[in-house]
């Protein structure tokens, strides 16, 4: 395993199960509008994540598939955040912003990679990521505009801002902070991040939802 | 709010209502229509417009039944034809094969 690939698939684990969790609105959200509008989000996220494996798996000589479904929950990447199940709207809305303004960081220091298939893919999910963006900030500001509103998102943030530290590397982490202290108008608790690698439990219970079809079905089966 | 959605499917091609939204302002509007009747690559550009922005009219009234204003009563093919032959603008009609 490369740097080039470990680095794929972190990346590919956060869309993947970012996309799952978001999914899990789907059909329950707030509203009709918003249930089509987080639903297509996830969908997009998911996206993402296949075109990062299909990246990975050019190297590794294996498939998308098999780097999405058949691995172990401990092997997977992704970040601490995205593995949360936190299926309560402030905390869903917290989620989201921290992610797509961790993940702007992110894919605008691979834009600029030598490497430019990574560049060019990273360039590709950005002009997506946009509208994603754009959707996390409104709703950010709808939620600071009413005082119950602006309760429950910090307190959200600030139970999720350890595990928003925790997706990017520390050279990025400054800037995370600094966008977030500035969108909220205060600065943000100090605190450790919590990193790639740790694996909540709730991992483990989305695994075996996300992988059930893949395992009940042989190898190879085609849809 | 509710916000009226009009698609256009390809570039040329006339808008029509395709739905509507409701969205707190018209920035949430944008996204909703956008994910709602976009997101497919169905259209190739939107209208978003308040609902409470358009005038509705749906009165017509036609008091004295003046049939002969309306074309579903009658075929005036044939004496369209007829008036075209005497008049010498055959083929200027609509359909006709031009040269």
């Amino acid at each position: 395993m490369s740097e080039r690939t470990d680095l794929l698939l972190a990346i590919a684990d956060d869309e993947l199960i970012l996309g799952w969790r978001n999914s899990e609105w789907t059909g329950i959200a707030p509203f009709l509008e918003e249930d089509v509008a987080f639903s297509s989000i996830a969908q997009n996220e998911i996206g993402h994540a296949r075109a990062l494996y299909e990246l990975a798996a050019a190297e590794l000589g294996s498939t998308a598939d098999e780097l999405a479904f058949d691995r172990p929950p401990e092997e997977y990447r992704a970040a601490p955040l995205v593995q949360l199940r936190r299926l309560e709207w402030a905390r869903t809305i917290a989620r989201h912003w921290l992610y797509e303004t961790a993940d702007e960081l992110r894919l605008a220091a691979l834009k600029d990679s030598d490497d430019r298939e990574i560049a060019g893919l990273a360039a590709k999910m950005d002009r997506e990521e946009a509208y994603h963006r754009m959707h996390a900030e409104m709703w950010v500001d709808r939620l600071l505009a009413t005082e119950e509103g602006r309760e429950r998102l910090g307190e959200a943030v600030d139970e999720l801002w350890p595990y928003a530290l925790g997706v990017l590397d520390d050279t990025l982490r400054p800037e995370l902070a600094a966008r977030a202290q500035k969108k909220l108008g205060r600065a943000l608790p100090d605190v450790e991040p919590i990193a790639r690698g740790v694996h909540e439990d709730e991992l483990a219970e989305l695994w075996k939802e996300m992988t059930s079809v893949r395992r009940s079905a042989p190898a190879g089966a085609q849809w | 709010m509710i916000y009226e959605v009009f698609r256009q499917e390809r570039k040329g091609q006339p808008f029509q209502h395709a739905g509507s939204v409701t969205a707190p302002n018209e920035e949430f509007a944008e996204i909703y229509a956008r994910e709602q009747y976009g997101r497919r690559q169905e259209s190739v550009a939107l209208w978003l417009a308040p609902r409470a922005a358009l005038r509705e009219i749906d009165e017509f009234p036609d008091e004295f039944e003046m049939k002969y204003r309306r074309v579903d009563g009658y075929s005036i093919k044939a004496r369209l034809q007829e008036a075209r032959e005497r008049a010498g603008t055959l083929d200027m009609a609509p359909g006709a094969a031009s040269e």
